[in-house]
């Protein structure tokens, strides 16, 4: 009872000064909002970049070959033979914790389909693999009663199908079934038989240097051996006035590991046999999506922490602007102070009163904040149309990640920003009520 | 008899500047329950010191100052207060109203700080503003209240935790001649009823209404005498003590 009439003399005397009061209010009200804020983007960020990461998976190990630098010539470039070898991909079955090998060859080619005279020849991927390919990249067949990815008879006998990526099925084939249609290579002369069309799979995101962001909508997948047979092992390209060649066997080997347990320790032992020669070697890196996972789980505490502080700053900001209300407020109310005590308030009880007021105006702060912090996802969405169409080229230029990430509201942040407004109340609440506790009483009625 | 208020030899010094001032060097009397005594003296008597002493706002040097049984001279902080939340009603020269209560949330501050709210409280404080005549504005703040008005309030607050004996400081200094009359016929009127009051005045037609004048000068009681003749409403206009609009 005594303490809810406390209460309710502190919003009453809150109220004397509204504009006051609202202003106060404010300090805290951007630092819980933005505490809130500030968790939801950072889970979202996060959410998003492990979603990417493990749409690598988590038990496979990438081995990319990695072109050196091209020597420096005019219009004649070579680069010697790079990358893992078919050798080396060999050698890698010996190792017993490795469950499946897949090789991959990557060249940018232009497909068209002649049967479409309006079709232009599009630039895409040509990826020579085989049929784990699709279970380990998650790649689906729409429509699997008609169509299939490649499977292992098309490897064994070389032949000339493919897979296409719905996008490019879109493109060469607007108004037909691309099924058991000729795609056709102009740069190479050659046709391929479509025998499946691919669901839309989102593009993963890069990661540090070594694993490019990919974007599966131009694939093109063929069986590795018929690439190897008709393509072999050199890229040659010739301009008007250049000529450039590279010599690669394969552009990266993905192998899938028994048990993640497991991923870490053969990793390494891929890595100490790739680079037995020559330690130094710079031509491929071994890539495990794990240790990404674990890189960004760190990376995410580091940017909490980081956020952490931010807020914890405006928060003390905004709590040093309640305490000097407080202190503006109790000198101002030194005459009721010296009435209260009169008619025979403890200095408790002219301490609680005070301190009381502080809480509410805080913890009011706290709950606008929240309810603004709980608007964040709607916000972010919001202001992102609203920059794409005020300004698109300022929204070309955000990074990928501040495009698609959807901000998660915490659980814990709704008791958390409540706890920390109660807190700043009592922290930055405690003096000024001191202060008004302690002042002598006669002296406090005598006040004008 | 019973009395409201003891006091033995109390002294009062203190260091202001460096410098000792004596305020009170010395000063025994008694009031018995029902008294109505007015103290006077000039400024630099001690008068205010004496009050704050009555009124428990201050602790003496030396002496004793009996409040019922207890001596509250040796009494701590927080004791003080339940002294002056249960014993003392208060009434100031500026009726010193909380600006952001009602009449009736003013009245029941004394009895807030004693833990005594609720229903029973509530009506007994609209009792006593019905008793002092507003009745009718129990809602209204101090911004919307008149000097006397306001004193009333401020009288029925001093008598909600019922008073070893009501303390009034200068009750009448801001008021007009017909309000501090009003004010005065008040104090009469609870006089008669047995409430005990000690003012302290400066003004000798406040004073003439009191039983008995106690004058300070130089920290020393002057003179303490009875008012036989005193100044009355009874007796002046010739009807009961009530000039009040009830």
């Amino acid at each position: 009872m005594k303490l809810y009439r406390t209460f309710i003399l502190g919003i009453k005397s809150l109220l004397l000064h509204p504009m006051r009061s609202i202003l106060t209010v404010l300090g805290i009200f951007i630092g819980v909002a933005s505490v809130i804020w500030l968790l939801a983007i950072g889970e979202g960020i996060s959410v998003e970049a492990q979603r990417q990461i493990e749409s690598l998976g988590a038990d496979n190990i990438m081995i990319r070959s990695i072109k050196p630098p091209e020597e420096q010539g005019a219009n004649f470039r070579q680069v010697n033979a790079y990358g893992i070898t078919r050798a080396e991909m060999k050698m890698l079955e010996s190792i017993p914790t490795i469950k499946t090998i897949i090789p991959i060859r990557e060249l940018p080619k232009e497909f068209t389909y002649n049967g479409n005279p309006n079709v232009k020849p599009i630039q895409g991927r040509l990826v020579g693999c085989t049929p784990e390919y699709a279970e380990v990249m998650r790649l689906e067949v729409e429509d699997p009663a008609r169509s299939h990815f490649l499977t292992s008879i098309d490897v064994n006998s070389s032949a000339a199908v493919c897979v296409i990526a719905a996008e490019l099925a879109k493109r060469l084939f607007p108004s037909e079934d691309p099924i058991k249609k000729q795609l056709y290579l102009p740069e190479d002369k050659t046709y391929y038989e479509i025998v499946g069309v691919l669901k839309h799979r989102d593009p993963t995101a890069a990661i540090g240097g070594s694993l490019a962001a990919q974007d599966f909508s131009l694939d093109v997948y063929i069986p590795y051996s018929t690439m190897q047979k008709r393509m072999g092992d050199t890229v040659q390209k010739r301009g008007s006035g250049f000529f450039s060649m590279q010599i690669f066997e394969l552009s990266q080997v993905t192998v899938k590991v028994d048990d993640v347990e497991n991923v870490r320790k053969t990793a390494k032992i891929i890595e100490d046999s790739l680079k037995m020669r020559d330690p130094e070697r710079q031509d491929v890196a071994v890539v495990a999506p794990i240790d990404l996972i674990e890189q960004s789980r760190a990376t995410k505490m580091m940017y909490m922490m980081f956020l952490g502080m931010i807020a914890a700053i405006s928060l003390v900001v905004g709590g040093i602007g309640i305490m000097n209300i407080m202190l503006a407020t109790v000198t101002e109310r030194t005459r009721e102070i010296g009435i209260r005590r009169a008619l025979g308030a403890k200095q408790s009880d002219i301490r609680r009163q005070f301190l009381v007021e502080t809480i509410v105006l805080s913890v009011i702060g706290g709950l606008v904040g929240l309810l603004v912090g709980l608007l964040c996802p709607v916000a972010i969405d919001i202001g992102r149309n609203l920059l794409e169409s005020l300004a698109p080229r300022a929204y070309a230029s955000l990074p990928d990640v501040a495009k698609i990430m959807k901000p998660i509201i915490v659980p814990l942040s709704i008791p958390l920003a409540f706890g920390i407004s109660v807190a700043v109340g009592v922290i930055f609440g405690m003096y000024p009520a001191m202060r008004a506790a302690e002042m002598d009483p006669i002296e406090a009625l005598r006040h004008e | 008899m019973e009395l409201a208020a003891d006091i033995r030899e109390l002294t009062k010094t203190y260091v202001l500047k460096g410098e000792t001032v004596r305020a009170l060097r010395g000063v025994t009397f008694s009031i018995p329950a029902g008294d109505y005594v007015a103290i006077m003296g000039p400024s630099g008597s001690g008068k205010s010191t004496l009050l704050n002493l009555l009124g428990c706002l201050d602790r003496p040097t030396a002496g004793s100052y009996f409040l019922g049984a207890d001596d509250v001279a040796k009494m701590t902080d927080d004791q003080l207060s339940t002294i002056r939340a249960t014993r003392i009603g208060f009434v100031f020269q500026s009726y010193n109203l909380i600006p952001q209560l009602t009449v009736v949330e003013n009245i029941e501050v004394p009895l807030y700080y004693q833990g005594r709210l609720g229903t029973k409280a509530r009506k007994r404080c609209v009792e006593l503003a019905e008793m002092v005549g507003l009745g009718d504005r129990l809602s209204h703040r101090q911004t919307q209240l008149s000097g006397g008005q306001q004193q009333r309030v401020a009288i029925a607050r001093s008598l909600v935790n019922d008073p070893y004996f009501i303390l009034a400081d200068e009750a009448t200094g801001n008021l007009d001649s017909a309000t501090t009359a009003e004010i005065l016929a008040l104090f009469e009127r609870l006089n008669n009823e047995g409430r005990t009051i000690i003012m302290v005045t400066h003004e000798d037609e406040v004073s003439g209404h009191a039983k008995r004048v106690i004058r300070l000068r130089d920290g020393l009681i002057q003179s303490d005498v009875q008012q036989p003749n005193r100044l009355t409403f009874a007796k002046s206009t010739n009807r009961p003590a009530a000039p009040v609009a009830v």
